[in-house]
C-alpha cells in the first residue's frame, strides 16, 4: 500500500486562501491539516508528521512593511531550524502568491546560497502600481521541479499587488538561469516569454512567475493554481471545445497537485 | 509615475525627479543595536531598499530637496503599526508607541504653492492626516493620552423651552428634531430627574433615520392620501403575500435569509456608506464594505461571507476642475478613494468581489453613493438566536477609540463645504485583518456552539448593539471593562463609538472560558462587559456609578411617529429629435464609451473577485476576457456545483421621468441579469437599497412613495420577495445657499439559484452560423434613455414594465437555458440592442449581422429607437440553428423574432431591410468600450 500524502496547510492572521488549497490536495487523496502559525509555533514537531507545507495565498498580517514580511519575520526568527530539516528531510514546499512573498523573504527560494535567511531576490509593486486579477499564460521553463511534471503550458488566474520579481544583483539574476532556478514565467500569445503588459502582469524581471530551489522540492509562484482545480473556473468554460465536456473536468491548475501527490505516493 | 499623473488631472505640473520614502517612528529599549536589528530582520528589504536611522529630533531633510511627510492624525487606524508590534515580539524586541508614516521627495524648484497645493489636494486628506512641509524635526513617537477625570453629566433638559431643545440636538449633533426632543424631555419629567448625556446620546443613536427609518415607517400625506408605515404596506406587504417557502428569514436579521442547499441557507444584505465616502473616499468605502461584511457574520449566529458585490454613483469623470463646488473633492479622486478602500478590505478580508455597476451623474458630485453588499452562507441549524437573561455581554475584535463618534447620526445630515472639518470624527479607517480575526475566531466558536447571540457594532456602536440584542429581555454593561485604544475617552464616547471590526455576543456562563480560548488561539482580543438579564431596562455603569437607565419600551417604541408630506413632481419633458441613419455608428461608439456603460474594468479587475475558488462566471468573460457579464455566477461549497447569480438594476436617469417606471425597471433588470447567466426566477430574492435627497422636500418624498408603490407591484407580479433592504435619506449636499438633491436612486440586488453550474449561460458570442433571437417587443418612449441624454433631453416619457409579460419572459428563458438551448444571452439595458449586440460580437470575436425591421416592436419605433431605446425585458440571444425549433416552441406568443446571425467576420453589421445602415469593426468597438474608463492616464491602454 502506498503512503497517503499529508499536507500542513499553515496559515496566520490575513491568509486567505487555506481551504481552498487544502482541498485541490484533498482532490488528490492527500490527507490535510490547516494550522494556524501560532499552533505550529507551540508545537514545531508537528511539522515533521507531513509530507508538503504549503503556504497559501492572502494578505497574512495585511502584508504591512511589505507583502509577507511580517510573516517570514516570525518564522525566521521562531521556526527557521523545522523548517531547514523539513526541506533536508525530503519534504515538499509550496507557496502561492503570498505564500512565494513569504518563501522569498524567508529565503528558501531561491535558495542560491543554501543559507535560510538570506534573501536573494525580492518580489515588490507590479509596474501598474495596482492589485490586478486577471488570467495569464505561463511558460513551463524548468521540469526540474517535482510540483510540475509533464504538465502541458498552463494558463493561470492570478490576483495580487506585489508580484514584480527583482533581483539583488546581476549575479543572482544569471544564477536563476544557469542553476535551472526558473519554473515558470510570464508568456505571450505564441508562449514565448514577455516584458510586455498585460500578458506579463507586474513586470518580473525575465517574466518570472515561479521558482524552485535546488533540491526541485521547493515551488513557489505567483499565479493561484488552486483556483483553476476545475474545467468550470476557466474564464472561457463555456466555450468550444470546452463547452461540453464533463463538469467534473480538471482545470490547468490541477496538475500541480496531482503531481506532488504522485511524487509522495512514489517516493516516501 | 501616477502621481504626476493625478497631479496633471489637478491642473499641478509637476517637475521629474521626484521619490518616496516610508517612515516609522517608535520607541524601542535596547538602544541603536536594537533598532538596526528591527530594520535588518524586518523593516528593510536588502534587495529593494536602504535604511537610515535617525531621532525625532534630528532634522529629516538629507539635502536640497523639498520633503513632504504625511502621518495619521492621533487616533486614526493604524494597522502597520499594530502588524509592526506583532513582529517585534517574536524578535524578542521591546517596542512601543509605533506610528507608520510617508515622505514624498520633490525636486529644490519646486515651489511652495505646488507643494501645498500636491499635499492638500493628493498626497492627503486633514480629515485623518497630517501635512508636514520641510519638517526641520522628525515625526515623534505617539504621546499616550491622559486619563480624564470622571465626571457624570446632567443634560437640563427639563426646564429647556423649545428653542433651548433645538440648541442642544445641534450642538450635540444629535439629529433629533423638536419633536423628538420634546417625547424625550416629557419622557425625563415623568421620571422626575434630567437625562445624562449617554442616555441622550443613546436615544439619539436609536432613533436615527439611519437606525430607525423614520421616513419609511412613518405616516406620509401623499396628495390627499395617508400611508401608514411605507415599509410594511409595500415593499414587506408583497413578500409576506407572497409568503414563498424558500425564505427562511426576512427583515428581522441583519440580512435576509434564503433557501441554498440541504445543509445550507444564504444570507443576502446590500448597505450604504455615502456620507464617509464623501469626505474620506479610501475610509468610507473601506468602512462600508467591512460594516456589510459584519452584518454576514451578525446575522443568525454568523454566516460565512462568500461573495461581496458594489455599486457606486459619482459625478463625471471628466468634470472641469473649475466646476467643482468649494468643499467637494474631484470625483476622479472619490473614485479612487472608494475604489482603493473597497479593493483592500475585500482582497485582504479573502471575499471575492463579483459583481456591481458605476453610475455618473453630475448630481452626485457633492454626495457620491457608495454601496456594499454581501452574501453569506449559513448552516440551516445556525439561523435562531436565543439570547437569555444571564448569558453574558462579550465584545471582541478591534479595540475602542474615539473614531466614529456620531456616524449614524451623522449620516442623517445634510452635508455642507465644512462636514469634512466638523464631522471627521465619524470618519474612519478599518483594519481588515482584525476582522479577518473575528470572522476566523466567530466561526470557530459557531461551530462549536459556544454562544447563543451575536450582533455587530456598526451605527452607533455598542449602544445600538447591546441595544438591540438585549432588547426582548434587558441589558447591563459595565464601561469599565470595555478594552480601550488609548486614555481619555469619556464613559459616553466609549458607548457610542463606532470603532470598526467589533461584535458583541451573547455567551451562555458555562461556555466562558471555552470561548476566550477560541479567540485567543486567533490573537483576537475578547472581553466580558456586562450581563443580558431580565429588568427590561438598558443600564450601565461606569467607576462603579450608574450612568445610564432607560427602559428598553421606551428607547425602542417611544420614537413618536410624524406625518410627512409628500406630492407629485411636477416634470418638463420632452424627446430628442428622430437620430438619422447617418449619426447611428457614431452613436453606437459614442455610447459604448460613455462612463455608465463603457467597461469598468479599471474598477473590478483590482478586485479579487476569484477567491475562494467558487468563480464560475467571472465579471469578464470571452477569449480575450473583456465581454461584460450580465451577472455573476459562484459555487460557494468546494465540491459542488450548486451555485448562486447576483446581480443588480439601478435606472436613476429613469426616475428623472417617472419614479414608479424606475423602480420597476430596476427589478426588471436585476432579475434579467440573474435570469440570463442561468438563474432560477422561481427561486430568486431581491433587495431595496434607497439612496434618496432630503425627504423634508415633499416632491423627493412624492418620488419615494412612487418607488415604493412600483415595488409591491413588481415583486408580486415577478413573485420574487423582499428579504431586506435598506434606506439613506438625506442626500442633499450644500453649495452655497442652495441645498441640492442627487436624483432618486433605488438599487435592486438580485439573488437567484443556479442549480447547477455547468449549465450557467456567458454572453460572449461562440461560433458564426447561429440565429440571433431577440426576445420582448421595442416601443417608442425614449425617458431616461441614454440616447435621450446624450442629446440634451430627459426623454418624453418613460419605457412601461409589462407586468403580465414580464415575468413569463423570464420563466420561458430560464426554461431555454436550462435545457441547453442557448449559446449566449445578454440583457438589452443601457444604450439598448445595439450596444449590447456589440458587446456580445467583440466579447466572442465572432461577426453579427442585425436586421432592424425585424424588431418586434409596439407602436411607432423609428431606427434609432430600434437601436438604441432602453425598453426593459428584452434580451438578445444567440441560438444554434438546430435548437430554434425548440426555442419557438417555448417562446409561444410571446414577442420575439430571428433579427440576425452571427458571421465569420470582424465587423458587426446593421441592417434595414436591404439597405445597410452601417457596418462597425470589432475592434473599433472594443477600443471604444475597453479605454474610456481609464483612472491611469499614464500607464496603461486597454485591458
Amino acid at each position: 500500500m502506498s503512503t497517503t500524502p499529508s499536507v500542513l496547510v499553515l496559515r496566520a492572521a490575513g491568509t486567505n486562501c487555506d481551504p481552498e488549497t487544502a482541498y485541490a490536495f484533498e482532490l488528490f487523496d492527500a490527507r490535510t491539516e490547516t494550522l494556524h502559525v501560532n499552533q505550529l509555533l507551540a508545537e514545531p514537531e508537528r511539522l515533521a508528521r507531513h509530507h508538503v507545507l504549503a503556504f497559501p495565498g492572502g494578505f497574512a498580517y495585511g502584508d504591512d512593511v511589505a507583502a509577507g514580511a511580517v510573516w517570514a519575520c516570525e518564522l525566521r526568527s521562531r521556526l527557521a531550524d523545522a523548517l531547514g530539516r523539513f526541506v533536508d528531510d525530503g519534504g515538499l514546499v509550496l507557496g502561492i502568491c503570498n505564500g512565494f512573498q513569504a518563501l522569498v523573504r524567508l529565503g528558501l527560494l531561491p535558495g542560491l546560497t543554501n543559507t535560510l535567511g538570506t534573501q536573494e531576490v525580492s518580489l515588490t509593486d507590479n509596474v501598474s502600481l495596482k492589485y490586478e486579477d486577471r488570467w495569464v499564460r505561463l511558460q513551463v521553463t524548468s521540469r526540474r521541479c517535482v510540483f510540475v511534471g509533464d504538465m502541458p503550458a498552463p494558463e493561470l488566474p492570478l490576483a495580487h499587488a506585489e508580484g514584480r520579481m527583482v533581483c539583488l544583483d546581476d549575479s543572482v539574476r544569471r544564477r536563476l538561469a544557469d542553476d535551472d532556478r526558473i519554473v515558470f514565467r510570464y508568456a505571450n500569445a505564441d508562449g514565448q516569454p514577455t516584458q510586455d503588459y498585460p500578458a506579463n502582469p507586474n513586470g518580473s524581471i525575465d517574466a518570472i512567475a515561479g521558482l524552485t530551489d535546488g533540491t526541485g522540492r521547493v515551488l513557489g509562484l505567483m499565479p493561484h493554481p488552486e483556483r483553476a482545480l476545475l474545467g468550470l473556473h476557466r474564464p472561457t468554460w463555456s466555450r468550444r471545445p470546452w463547452r461540453g465536456e464533463a463538469p467534473e473536468d480538471l482545470g490547468p491548475g490541477a496538475a500541480l497537485f496531482r503531481n506532488a501527490c504522485d511524487w509522495v505516493r512514489a517516493n516516501r | 509615475m501616477r502621481l504626476r499623473a493625478e497631479a496633471r488631472e489637478a491642473g499641478i505640473r509637476l517637475g521629474d525627479g521626484f521619490s518616496t520614502r516610508c517612515g516609522y517612528s517608535l520607541r524601542i529599549v535596547g538602544g541603536t543595536e536594537a533598532v538596526r536589528q528591527l530594520a535588518d530582520e524586518l523593516l528593510v528589504d536588502p534587495v529593494l531598499n536602504t535604511v537610515r536611522i535617525y531621532r525625532p529630533e534630528e532634522d529629516p531633510r538629507a539635502d536640497d530637496a523639498h520633503r513632504v511627510e504625511v502621518v495619521r492624525l492621533p487616533g486614526v487606524m493604524d494597522p502597520t503599526s499594530q502588524s509592526v508590534l506583532r513582529a517585534t515580539a517574536a524578535l524578542g524586541l521591546e517596542v512601543r508607541d509605533v506610528r507608520s508614516w510617508n515622505a514624498y521627495l520633490f525636486p529644490p524648484d519646486t515651489t511652495p504653492d505646488v507643494l501645498s497645493r500636491i499635499s492638500t489636494q493628493l498626497l492627503a486628506n486633514s480629515a485623518i492626516e497630517q501635512v508636514r512641509i520641510d519638517p526641520a524635526q522628525g515625526i515623534a513617537p505617539l504621546e499616550p493620552l491622559d486619563d480624564v477625570p470622571f465626571r457624570l453629566v446632567h443634560v437640563p433638559l427639563r426646564d429647556a423651552g423649545p428653542d433651548e431643545l433645538t440648541r442642544i440636538s445641534a450642538d450635540g449633533c444629535l439629529a433629533l428634531d423638536a419633536v423628538e426632543m420634546t417625547a424625550i424631555r416629557e419622557h425625563f419629567i415623568d421620571a422626575g430627574r434630567d437625562p445624562t448625556d449617554i442616555e441622550l446620546e443613546t436615544l439619539a443613536q436609536t432613533w436615527s433615520e439611519h437606525c430607525k427609518h423614520k421616513t419609511l415607517t412613518g405616516l406620509v400625506d401623499y396628495e390627499g392620501e395617508t400611508l401608514d408605515n411605507l415599509l410594511k404596506s409595500t415593499i414587506a406587504r408583497a413578500t409576506h403575500e407572497l409568503d414563498r417557502p424558500f425564505c427562511a428569514s426576512v427583515f428581522v436579521d441583519n440580512a435576509g435569509v434564503v433557501d441554498f442547499d440541504e445543509a445550507n441557507l444564504l444570507t443576502f444584505k446590500v448597505e450604504t456608506h455615502n456620507h464617509p465616502s464623501a469626505i474620506e473616499p479610501y475610509g468610507g468605502a473601506g468602512t462600508g464594505l467591512g460594516g456589510v461584511l459584519r452584518d454576514t457574520l451578525g446575522t443568525g449566529l454568523g454566516a460565512r461571507p462568500v461573495a461581496s458585490t458594489d455599486v457606486f454613483c459619482f459625478g463625471p469623470p471628466d468634470l472641469p476642475a473649475g466646476e467643482l463646488p468649494k468643499g467637494c473633492m474631484h470625483p476622479r479622486r472619490i473614485m479612487r478613494g472608494v475604489v482603493s478602500g473597497v479593493r483592500d478590505y475585500g482582497n485582504r478580508m479573502g471575499i471575492p468581489t463579483v459583481n456591481g455597476t458605476v453610475f455618473f451623474d453630475e448630481r452626485y458630485v457633492g454626495n457620491p453613493l457608495v454601496y456594499c453588499g454581501s452574501v453569506g452562507i449559513l448552516p440551516r441549524d445556525r439561523l435562531e438566536k436565543h439570547v437569555a437573561p444571564g448569558d453574558l455581554v462579550l465584545v471582541c475584535g478591534g479595540r475602542t477609540g474615539r473614531d466614529g463618534i456620531h456616524g449614524a447620526t451623522f449620516s442623517s445630515l445634510e452635508l455642507h463645504d465644512e462636514s469634512e472639518t466638523v464631522s471627521s470624527g465619524a470618519v474612519q479607517i478599518g483594519n481588515a485583518i482584525e476582522e479577518k480575526k473575528v470572522m476566523d475566531a466567530l466561526l470557530a466558536a459557531r461551530d462549536q456552539g459556544l454562544y447563543r447571540g451575536v450582533t455587530d457594532c456598526g451605527a452607533g456602536g455598542l449602544s445600538s448593539a447591546v441595544g438591540e440584542m438585549g432588547e426582548a429581555c434587558g441589558a447591563h454593561v459595565i464601561l469599565d471593562r470595555v478594552p480601550l485604544k488609548y486614555h481619555g475617552l469619556t464613559y459616553a464616547e466609549i458607548w457610542i463609538s463606532e470603532a470598526q471590526e467589533r461584535m458583541v455576543l451573547a455567551v451562555p456562563p458555562e461556555h466562558e472560558q471555552a470561548i476566550l480560548q477560541v479567540f485567543a488561539a486567533e490573537d483576537v482580543e475578547a472581553t466580558i462587559i456586562g450581563t443580558f438579564n431580565d429588568s427590561g431596562r438598558l443600564t450601565a455603569e461606569f467607576a462603579g456609578e450608574q450612568v445610564m437607565d432607560l427602559p428598553m419600551d421606551f428607547l425602542h417604541q417611544g420614537l413618536p411617529r410624524q406625518t410627512r408630506r409628500a406630492t407629485r413632481r411636477r416634470r418638463d419633458l420632452q424627446d430628442p429629435a428622430p437620430l438619422p441613419a447617418a449619426e447611428c455608428q457614431s452613436m453606437l461608439v459614442q455610447l459604448l464609451s460613455h462612463p455608465n456603460i463603457a467597461s469598468k474594468h479599471w474598477v473590478v479587475r483590482q478586485y479579487d473577485h476569484e477567491v475562494q475558488a467558487g468563480s464560475v462566471v467571472k465579471p469578464f468573460v470571452g477569449p480575450q476576457h473583456d465581454g461584460p457579464s450580465d451577472a455573476a455566477v459562484i459555487a460557494p461549497v468546494l465540491g459542488s456545483r450548486r451555485a448562486f447569480a447576483l446581480g443588480c438594476g439601478l435606472a436613476p436617469w429613469v426616475g428623472d421621468v417617472d419614479p414608479y417606471q424606475m423602480a420597476l425597471t430596476a427589478i426588471d433588470e436585476a432579475l434579467r441579469n440573474v435570469v440570463a447567466v442561468g438563474g432560477d426566477p422561481e427561486q430568486t430574492s431581491i433587495l431595496d437599497n434607497f439612496s434618496w435627497g432630503n425627504c423634508e422636500k415633499p416632491d423627493n418624498l412624492g418620488d419615494l412613495v412612487e418607488a415604493c408603490k412600483a415595488c409591491y407591484d413588481g415583486a408580486m407580479a415577478y413573485r420574487t420577495p423582499f428579504i431586506s433592504g435598506k434606506d439613506s435619506l438625506n442626500n442633499d449636499y450644500r453649495v452655497g445657499d442652495e441645498s441640492r438633491s442627487i436624483p432618486p436612486t433605488l438599487l435592486i440586488s438580485a439573488l437567484s439559484i443556479v442549480p447547477d453550474a455547468a449549465h450557467a449561460c456567458t454572453m460572449d458570442l461562440k461560433a458564426p452560423g447561429h440565429a440571433l433571437v431577440l426576445v420582448g417587443a421595442t416601443g417608442p418612449e425614449l425617458g431616461g434613455s441614454h440616447l435621450a441624454r446624450l442629446q440634451g433631453t430627459l426623454g418624453a416619457q418613460a419605457p412601461r414594465v409589462d407586468l403580465s409579460s414580464a415575468p413569463r419572459v423570464l420563466a420561458t428563458l430560464h426554461r431555454a437555458i436550462s435545457n441547453g438551448l442557448i449559446a449566449a444571452c445578454h440583457d438589452l439595458s443601457e444604450g439598448g440592442l445595439a450596444v449590447a449586440a456589440a458587446e456580445m460580437a467583440f466579447a466572442g470575436d465572432i461577426g453579427a449581422s442585425i436586421d432592424v425591421t425585424r424588431i418586434p416592436t409596439t407602436g411607432d419605433v423609428d431606427l434609432g429607437r430600434r437601436l438604441f431605446a432602453e425598453a426593459p425585458t428584452r434580451l438578445l440571444l444567440e441560438v444554434d440553428k438546430t435548437h430554434l425549433a425548440a426555442l419557438q416552441e417555448l417562446l409561444g406568443e410571446q414577442a420575439h423574432a430571428i433579427i440576425g446571425e452571427t458571421i465569420e467576420a470582424s465587423h458587426m453589421a446593421v441592417r434595414e431591410g436591404d439597405r445597410e445602415v452601417f457596418r462597425a469593426d470589432l475592434a473599433s468597438l472594443r477600443a471604444a468600450f475597453n479605454g474610456a474608463l481609464q483612472l491611469d492616464p499614464d500607464l496603461e491602454a486597454g485591458t
